[in-house]
């Protein structure tokens, strides 16, 4: 087990707001996992993407220390993939998809232009769009949230980075998409041997394939472990709220249902 | 008496020379104090459904009998008159107001639009409504911005009981709101109809939200309805790949390590 990023002791606070969006987070990010970060909103959790990112807002306080095994911060594009939850928004509204998904591969992979729209397609094959030699030359308005997201994906890992951080990348889609893209990205992770930082607000989601699971809440973390911990005998009681507010279809209705 | 009688609805759009069939031929029936959950994919029609029926888009073919009323030929004062029998709740919930709102306007507009109550007992009508969906009466003084995204959800529902409504539309009304406060506003929407007998076509991609409320459960694809039944017959055995699909994608809360995603993809 390889520690790749050691959080010590960070905390974050926006421009002009006086209480910290983080506050003091310990955290290791080890080599491979995948680690669901998981919270409600105003919890910190896109916050803490940002910042090992290194997309935190100008102006943003930074406190605290992160030591990356590589001794430097990874280079958004090259050693990080980022995926946003709108792609409609992540993504360049005026350039065709090829354009977008090769320029990764032509700056970080040091192909040429003809070289990186070979690669670029070959990512679409991966994260399976159908017709992708019809995509590349297609505008993301033309695609489907759903196809559109997968692009962004495409684009997010044509760089080959070790790391891919998803910050709610699946909740502006339907669940029948959702899970389509959940099981794409472990698949492609797994595939890669990258470290995926998945960050929901879905516990059960993340339940089904992270590694390790970190709960946090109101810009602390309160509490971390192996998934099947956590989830089996949570110690935190916001920890045990969020699961016993978790609904499935096998929790019962609240409806009183007619005798039939 | 049936409250509601869907026969026949399509709906077309035509994007960029090409026709889309996003409502096709949907019949669909409600009784009061029923809820009827409305699911599918993205794209299969549902908000479309949902926006013809509250008058927000017009049908191509199609018609709709709501309290007796041939509900789509209605216009003018009839129409506005009839709208107070049925309220919609947005998934957005601060799209859904006026921004610069105070909670109070927010639910005065209704009981003087409808004439609900006349102005001298509107102040008592107003902190009825907000102590009914669970929020104190000093809340009428503040801004709409400056109440949390559940507690604005419970202000969209209280202006749509205002005016009495019969049926109401909940457009994805949970979906926006974190899971902790979820079940608090599904609860609330329970009691509402057990006590007023409030009918409601629940729309969402969501089934395991649809599963906690609905009686009973249609099931849309492609701007076609694919499948309708009682609730539990339409979970547990599912006739529809539509249904099967939507089923197989609700995430299950997975308590043992596992290997890959739980869910049948």
């Amino acid at each position: 087990m390889r520690t790749l990023c050691e959080i010590r002791n960070l905390s974050v606070t926006y421009r002009g707001q006086t209480i910290p969006a983080l506050n003091r987070i310990d955290l290791d990010i080890v080599t491979g996992e995948r680690l669901a970060i998981i919270g409600e909103s105003g919890s910190g959790k896109s916050t803490l993407a940002r910042a090992v990112a290194g997309l935190l807002p100008v102006g943003a306080k930074l406190a605290g220390k992160m030591r990356w095994s590589s001794g430097q911060p990874p280079l958004p594009g090259r050693d990080l993939g980022f995926v946003f939850q709108d792609p409609s928004s992540s993504l360049n509204p005026v350039l065709t998809i090829g354009e977008q998904v090769a320029e990764g591969a032509r700056r970080h992979l040091g192909l040429s232009w003809r070289e990186a729209y070979g690669h670029a397609l070959k990512m679409l094959e991966r994260v399976r769009i159908p017709e992708p030699d019809k995509a590349m030359k297609a505008f993301p308005h033309q695609l489907s949230g759903g196809q559109r997201q997968r692009i962004a994906i495409a684009a997010a890992l044509a760089g080959r980075p070790g790391i891919l951080i998803a910050d709610e990348a699946t909740s502006a889609l339907d669940m029948v998409v959702q899970a389509e893209i959940v099981s794409l990205l472990d698949e492609l992770v797994r595939e890669a041997g990258m470290t995926l930082i998945f960050i929901t607000h879905d516990i059960a989601l993340a339940s089904g394939f992270a590694d390790r699971v970190a709960i946090f809440k109101d810009g602390r973390l309160a509490e971390i472990g192996p998934t099947g911990h956590v989830l089996s005998s949570p110690k935190e009681p916001y920890t045990k709220t969020l699961i016993a507010s978790h609904r499935d279809l096998t929790t019962p209705p609240l409806i009183r249902e007619a005798a039939s | 008496m049936t409250l509601l009688t869907i026969e026949n609805l399509s709906k077309r759009f035509s994007s960029g020379g090409r026709e889309v069939a996003a409502v096709s031929d949907v019949s669909l029936t409600l009784e009061p104090g029923e809820t009827l959950g409305l699911v599918g994919a993205s794209g299969s029609g549902k908000s479309t459904l949902a926006r013809i029926l509250m008058r927000l888009l017009p049908a191509d073919a199609g018609a709709i009998q709501f309290e007796g009323k041939d509900w789509l030929t209605l216009s003018g004062a009839e129409l506005r008159r009839h709208r107070a029998r049925m309220q919609m709740v947005f998934q957005d919930v601060l799209g859904a107001f006026n921004p610069r709102a105070t909670v109070a306007s927010v639910l005065d507009d209704p009981l003087r639009i409808h004439a609900i109550v006349p102005k001298a007992e509107r102040p008592r009508a107003i902190a009825a409504l907000l102590d009914r969906v669970g929020l104190p009466a000093s809340y009428a003084e503040r801004s709409i911005r400056d109440v949390s995204g559940g507690q604005r959800q419970r202000i969209a529902i209280a202006r749509a009981i205002a005016t009495k409504p019969s049926l109401i539309v909940l457009d994805e009304a949970v979906s926006a709101l974190d899971v902790s406060i979820r079940g608090k506003i599904l609860e609330l929407l329970v009691e509402l109809q057990e006590e007023r007998g409030i009918s409601y076509l629940f729309v969402s991609h969501d089934l395991a939200v649809l599963r906690a409320v609905s009686h009973r459960i249609a099931v849309m694809e492609t701007g076609r309805l694919v499948e309708t039944g009682p609730m539990r017959q339409v979970i547990e055995n599912p006739q529809s790949p539509a249904a099967k699909a939507l089923i197989g994608a609700v995430p299950r809360l997975v308590t043992e390590p596992t290997e890959g995603p739980s869910h049948d993809v």
